[in-house]
Order: C-alpha cells, then structure tokens, then sequence
C-alpha cells in the first residue's frame, strides 16, 4: 500500500498538524518509504495469534471509588497558556 | 587521590558515609563540571541548588542512621521527568516553559532516597530519536571522538544527555528511559552502563508519554553496581501506574555475583545479521568467551521473528505516539499559535510550529496506522507479530537463562552522518525486541573498536530476573577490564 497527497493531506489533517503543499509532497515518500519497509509483516502467519497489547501479564486493579485528589484548580492552570476565570480559555468554538 | 567527579556512585556513597568527603563537596564538584561543560549540551536546565540542599540534608544526617541509599549522590535527570518547578520539556518546543507542580514517582523515590539532582538532560524530542539530533535544544556532543579526529560524534539517543552525562565525569548516574533502545544505545555508544528493567518495574507515572506499552525508566551509571544501586532506588510499585508491578522487590545490590555456574547464555543465530562490522562480532564472541569461564554454559538458541521486530515496533510505538501527543493541543501547557482558522486552526498552527519534523513523521505514520481501513492492516497485525516476538523469547527461556547479543550494530556516528530516518531506525535492530517482549536488558561497554570507540555487549533477561541481567553484566565488566576514558577536550 502507498499513500498519495491527497491522503497525506488528509492524515494530517486527522493529526491536527499544519502542513505547507511543500511539506505534504516532502512527506509524501517518506512515508511510502516507511509503509513499503513495514509490509514485511505480511510475511508472517498470524493466523488465530492473539494480539498483544499488555506485555507482561496483569490484572486491571480497581480502587476505592473515593475522592483522592483535587482541589488544585490554580495548579492544573497554572501552566496554560490562556487561562480565564478558573477555566482554560480558547478560540471561540460557537458563534 | 582520584577526582570525586570520577568515581561510581558506590565509591563516592562509601566515602560520603566513612567521613572521608562531605556530602556538600561531591555536590560542589559535579556542579562545578557541569558548569564547564556546557559545550557538550548534555544539560537543558542545570540546578545547582537542588544538589546542594540535598547534600547538605545529608551531611546534617551522616551519623544519624536513618540516611538513605543514595544519601550525598547527586544525579542528572532525563527531561522528560516531570519535576515540580523545574522545566521538563521532553526536549520539545511544545513544552517550552512547562513547570510541572509535581514530580514523577521516579524522581520523588530517587529524592526520598537522598539524592539530589544537578539538572535535566538533553533528549531527542519526545524520545524519539538514536542521535540526540531532533532535540529542540540542538543535539548533544559526545565527549568520545574518533582517534586523531575532532569531528563531532553523537552520544546516541534517545537518552544521550544522560549518556554524554555519565561518561563526561558531569554526572555520576543518571535516569534513562527506553521504549525501543534509548538507554541500551547510548549507554553501549559512550562506554558506560544502563539498564531497561522489566516493563511495570518503575512507574510511568510523571514521565512524558511516548508508546505507553514500551516505555520504561531505568538507570545509566558507571558500573553495573551503580546501576543496581540506582534501580533498586528507582524502581516499586506504584498505585498511579495502572501498569505498575505490584511485587516485593528485589535487593539488587545485595545479590550481584558474577559467579555464572549452573546458568545457561542463549546465543541467538538470527543476531548474526549482514552489515556489522566484524569487529562488533568479534566482541560478542569475546563476551561468550567471558561468560563461559565466569561459569555459564553458552547455548545457540533461536528468535525466529526477530527480522520482523522492527518494523513490528514502527507501526506499534507511532500509534501510540500519534494518540499519547495528542494531548499537546496549545490549551493546557506549553505554546500556543494562534492560527486563521478558530478552535481548529489553533491546534494545527501550535502542532505545526511545536513538533520537530521527526515527531511530526511519528504522529502521521501513526495516524495513518490507525485511521479507518488501515487498523486491522497494521496495527492489530503488528499487535499479532508482536505475541509471536514474546513467545519466541518465551520458548527460549526454556534453554537457557540469559541471552547476549551486541547491543548496537556500530560504534558512534557522527553528527548529521546518518540523515535517512530508516536508516537511523535500524540502530535499534538489536534493542527492540526486548522491549517488545517487556524484558529486562542491559548494555555494558566490552571493549573499544579500531577507531578508539566503545562498543557494548547487551544481555536480555527472563521477565523479572534482572538480576541475572545484573550478574552477567558484572562477569563481563570484570573480564573486560574496560577502563577507557574519553580524552577531556570541552
């Protein structure tokens, strides 16, 4: 599989990243690259294989339904880059 | 007498405690050579305070009894800890002036152990990286060079400060983290030691996210005993990491012996790949040499996936990459661009301006990976091969041991040498199968090659047996009598 530009736009879109045409058609066999090297996989036979997504084999824990922290709204916004009101500020969303 | 600066931690822990150097004039010596050293670029942030406080905490208790194991040490830490009020920036411009109002569980055991800390190592951008050359601060220099030359060579990646660090006498140990190789690599490139332990074994609590189900802190030092002592220190269980090990923990330091009788070293056939130099395998033959006559009993084993771990490892660590940096959205901390477009055009001018192009690359591989249509393709089959990849070390524990490979399939490059990123991936052929199979491994210099640089000897351990990791490093670093130093030149 490759992509083309238009995918790549497409993907970094998805990505939230702002990218130049320039960039995009850069990226565009860089990423091929990558794509045709990773192919090999489909050499293997994974056939009825599980697959791995915790390595080391452990139960999810549960804790107490308590609150264990908070109030500690002027540090969690300490380090916005915009913060009003006790809240995070951004763009308005809705006109 | 040798220079404070030059000893392990274990020496500079002994003469703290028998009086025979305070606390205070350790700390002084390394901020004095980390002060001179800034052509190295190893630190971000240096906080000379920081060392200093602790070491006189632990001066005024010398003699108290209630002093901790790392009492009068002060150590580096890699930048993407988190430490309260202390800039932690995953070497990104992202994060650029973030102060965390907490610290890691890492760091907060490595400070309940004593220890003080003489600032924050350089990185590749979010770890992701083997040369330290997508660091926003500008890569950092090894202070190894190649005989009769002065060009500039990488200390390896991703945590080549902490590397560069130890191995320029401006830090005596250091924290590393490693998702596919980053303490393995830079530790084998600049002639010291460095340790991944099992995945759980230290919290990810407070460390910058870059492929959760790989990520894992882990030591760099001078001597596999400082490497113990660290880990030991590092290492615990920790409620705030859903994948945390909740297990007693070994006493590491105690049980090093370099006695090998009665354990088996697997050699796998499939790490004899094309395009290494001979002399990186004349020194693993060297390294079976050495663990045969500590005891061990050498036996060919066989890994049959390991072709398909790194490209195994480039689908799996860009996705979660692409989903952990997601986060970094111009709202919560960091920079913020502010772009044509609202709520939207924000996020894409901050991410387009704060990402590095290899991050960048990261992310859109990983997105793609896991966008519609694509996820069954790539991310759930390399999820299958990596299943394979745990099972092919699985069966191999079975026959032996301990496995030992060369941790890198060549000495340092230079800076800007190696300019394709497959290419740059390949430094890790060697490191990331372990770290795909949650495995303790560990790399420890075995000697130097023709140009005068050090090479690395790795040892893959059984889960939960990093003490057998441990005790084959310690027989190799007995037997290889590495003392080389690189020559003072900054």
């Amino acid at each position: 599989m490759s992509v083309t530009s238009q995918q790549v736009r497409h993907i970094a879109k998805l990505a939230r990243i702002g990218m130049s045409d320039a960039e995009i058609e850069a990226m565009v066999p860089e990423i091929n690259n990558i794509l045709g090297w990773v192919e090999q996989l489909g050499e293997v036979d994974t056939d009825g294989i599980e697959p791995l997504a915790t390595v080391v084999d452990q139960k999810m824990r549960l804790r107490d339904d308590v609150v264990d922290a908070g109030n500690i709204r002027d540090e969690v916004l300490a380090n916005a880059p915009e913060a009003q009101h006790g809240f995070f500020a951004v763009p308005k969303v809705i006109e | 007498m040798t220079e404070l600066t030059s000893k392990t931690i274990a020496e500079l822990r002994d003469g703290f405690r028998s009086g025979e150097f305070m606390a205070r004039e350790i700390a002084e010596a390394f901020n004095a050579a980390v002060s001179a050293a800034k052509s190295l670029n190893a630190y971000t942030v240096e906080t000379p305070d920081d060392a200093l406080a602790a070491a006189d905490a632990a001066d005024k208790a010398r003699g108290s009894g209630e002093l901790g194991s790392l009492a009068g040490i002060p150590l580096g830490i890699k930048d993407l800890f988190a430490t309260r009020g202390v800039d932690t920036t995953a070497g990104s411009r992202i994060l650029a002036g973030f102060r965390p109002s907490y610290e890691s569980t890492v760091t907060a055991n490595l400070r309940k152990a004593g220890a003080g800390m003489l600032g924050k190592l350089n990185m590749d951008e979010f770890a992701m990286g083997s040369s330290n050359e997508t660091s926003a601060y500008g890569p950092v220099i090894s202070p190894w060079r190649r005989k009769g030359s002065n060009v500039a060579l990488t200390p390896g990646g991703s945590s080549g400060g902490s590397a560069a660090a130890v191995a320029a006498d401006i830090a005596p140990g250091v924290t590393g983290t490693d998702t596919g190789g980053s303490i393995r690599q830079p530790a084998a490139f600049t002639g010291i030691c460095g340790i991944k332990p099992t995945y759980g074994r230290c919290s990810r609590w407070g460390v910058v996210a870059f492929a959760s189900s790989l990520d894992q802190a882990g030591p760099m030092a001078k001597s596999v005993r400082d490497c113990a002592i660290l880990l030991e220190a590092m290492a615990g269980f920790d409620p705030k990491d859903s994948t945390s090990l909740d297990l007693p923990m070994p006493r590491w330091e105690a049980g090093l012996s370099s006695d090998l009788r009665g354990k088996r070293v697997g050699i796998p056939r499939e790490y004899r790949i094309d395009g290494v130099p001979a002399e990186i395998n004349a020194l693993w033959d060297r390294g079976i040499e050495w663990l045969r006559d500590a005891g061990a009993e050498p036996v060919e084993i066989s890994l049959p996936h390991t072709k398909y771990a790194l490209p195994t490892y480039y689908i799996i660590a860009p996705a979660e990459a692409s989903s952990n940096l997601a986060r970094y959205d111009g709202v919560r901390y960091g920079i913020r661009v502010d772009g044509s477009d609202g709520l939207n055009g924000m996020y894409s001018a901050t991410r387009a301006e704060g990402f590095g192009a290899e991050v960048k690359r990261r992310i859109m591989i990983g997105t793609y990976v896991l966008s519609a249509g694509f996820y069954d393709a790539y991310f759930t089959k390399a999820q299958k091969v990596r299943a394979l990849i745990k099972q092919d070390f699985r069966k191999a524990f079975e026959q032996c041991d301990v496995i030992l490979t060369p941790t890198a399939p060549s000495a340092a490059f230079g800076i800007g040498e190696t300019t394709d990123p497959l290419a740059m991936y390949l430094n890790d052929v060697f490191a990331v199968p372990a770290s795909l199979a949650g495995l303790p491994a560990m790399s420890v210099p075995g000697g130097l090659d023709a140009q005068g640089l050090p090479l690395g000897l790795h040892l893959i351990g059984n889960e939960l047996d990093e003490q057998t990791v441990l005790n084959a490093g310690l027989a190799i670093e007995e037997r290889a009598g590495f003392t080389a130093r690189p020559e003072k030149w900054w």
